[in-house]
């Protein structure tokens, strides 16, 4: 019996939008590593002294960091919109022998989401102790 | 051999997929928008933030997120270079490179939070 | 509609005729209430009686006549030509799976990974007779039943990118279906599939594209099951490690 084998596409997640949406969110993680870069230098500017902060201050207000923080801000929620979609996929939740409906774990990651994020906000925010 | 390293690397890829989702946005938000375009002069001053950032707890925060945040990008982006140019998937250097680098920036991240 | 048509695009293969491949035109009336098998079957019995492709229970239960239909995997007696009309509609075999002759693939692959992973009750041994039925309660079903609803109809792994490139992948419909026997308690063969699970062509290699529980046509979820299987074998990892003398 001869076999035929479809030659294999090179650019499958090009041309179909379930395979591109797939690498986008896979590259999200890019920008948060890259933010994280970022997030180190900025401390280690912090160390340095006032005016090493200062300057660095300036450098991210600069319109191509401000536009990388942008994307990265993007990435960043679309990856956390993604991941709270799939927890329960990945986690069933069952209390008392019946499985907790997906919607509420949704619900339980974007409620942990803002509160805690709220909190990080309250902290960062209040200013001089 | 049964599991090899990968539940290692992918419990990594987790914890840092799970820390990101819910620290990432609110800090990029926070420090690269709102400091360097001065909306909150009072809380971005230097003394403050330095202060902040200083506290024990906040640097085991910001290690813990950036650490597992260089492993969740090692973990994913080595499967993506695999798919996506359709690399063979076991291809030890790719491999070894990413979770090298996280490697590398765990320990610079290290440092960095040491000595603030 | 009197007098309507829909046109088919059909792929063909007949290496007697040649070693390529080619896609044949055929003009069907169209009917509201026709899928895309009924098409199929129209074109046998009336136009083409040499296509050549799969069918049996045209309900959706048996897993048979599964084919691409305008790029996506579905079953063509559950895709009904409306959804596409006026459009042609274009039919072709499963992805990734080799052609034997027209819209029939070759199935080999997939079944030998299926018995790689035991998808059967393992125990240590047998209850007699007189020690009566298995029991169990609705919520232990409830734990696999879902994954027990897999009729083998390929379609996740037609969708699934991993497979298209690492054909070693064991795939989803093979790890749901280990699923559905590791979340049986009647079951006690956990640690002989996880050897053939926790490997890199096994769950591994599934990063959560999701599209084989996109086109699952029973909703068995594969991709949840994959994941439940990695933090499964992550936590079996941690044990081996942190509790390395536990017998297992």
């Amino acid at each position: 019996m001869k076999l035929y084998r479809r030659p294999s596409e090179f650019a499958w997640w090009v041309t179909n939008r379930a395979y591109f949406l797939f690498v986008v969110r896979e590259l999200t993680s890019v920008f948060i590593a890259g933010y994280g870069v970022v997030l180190l230098v900025l401390l280690q500017r912090l160390a340095a002294g006032p005016q090493t902060y200062a300057a660095y201050l300036r450098f991210l207000a600069s319109p191509g960091m401000i536009f990388f923080h942008l994307v990265a801000l993007a990435a960043a929620l679309y990856h956390s919109v993604t991941w709270f979609r799939l927890a329960p996929q990945a986690m069933p939740v069952r209390l008392r022998g019946r499985r907790v409906p997906p919607p509420a774990i949704v619900a339980a990651g974007y409620a942990a989401w803002g509160a805690i994020s709220l909190v990080v906000v309250w902290i960062v925010l209040r200013g001089p102790r | 051999m049964i599991h090899r390293t990968e539940p290692f690397w992918w419990l990594l890829f987790s914890a840092g997929g799970s820390v990101a989702a819910i620290l990432a946005p609110v800090l990029i938000l926070l420090t690269g928008l709102a400091a360097p375009l001065g909306w909150f002069p009072a809380a971005f001053a230097y003394g403050p933030l330095r202060g902040l950032a200083v506290h024990p707890l906040t640097r085991l925060v910001l290690f813990v997120l950036i650490a597992l945040a260089f492993f969740h990008w090692a973990h994913r982006f080595r499967y993506t270079l695999a798919e996506g140019l359709a690399l063979k998937r076991a291809w030890l250097p790719v491999a070894v490179a990413c979770y090298a680098a996280a490697v590398a920036g765990t320990i610079w991240a290290a440092l960095v939070l040491i000595r603030l | 509609m009197v007098g309507a048509a829909v046109t088919l695009d059909v792929f063909r293969y007949r290496p007697e005729q040649s070693a390529e491949p080619s896609f044949q035109t055929y003009e069907i009336p169209y009917r509201e209430d026709w899928v895309v098998l009924d098409a199929l079957n129209y074109i046998k019995d009336h136009l083409d009686g040499s296509l050549a492709y799969r069918w049996s229970c045209r309900m959706g239960v048996c897993g048979s006549c599964g084919m691409m239909v305008n790029g996506t995997p579905r079953l063509t007696c559950s895709t009904f030509l409306r959804e596409f009309y006026p459009r042609a509609v274009r039919v072709e075999p499963l992805a990734n799976f080799p052609v034997a002759r027209d819209l029939i693939t070759v199935l080999d692959d997939f079944l030998e990974k299926l018995v790689r992973v035991r998808p059967w009750i393992v125990r240590e041994g047998e209850q007699p007779l007189t020690g009566g039925e298995y029991r169990q309660t609705p919520g232990e079903l409830d734990r696999y039943k879902q994954f027990s609803m897999c009729i083998n109809c390929t379609l996740c792994y037609a969708a699934c990118p991993i497979y298209a490139l690492e054909p070693h992948f064991v795939g989803p419909a093979a790890i749901a279906l280990a699923q559905r026997y590791n979340q049986d308690s009647r079951d006690e063969g956990g640690l002989a599939r996880l050897r053939a699970l926790s490997t890199p062509e096994g769950i591994w290699a599934c990063t959560l594209v999701g599209e084989c529980t996109t086109v699952c046509p029973t909703g068995v979820d594969p991709a949840g099951a994959i994941q439940q299987a990695k933090l499964a074998a992550a936590l079996d990892w941690l044990r081996r490690v942190l509790v390395p003398w536990r017998n297992r």
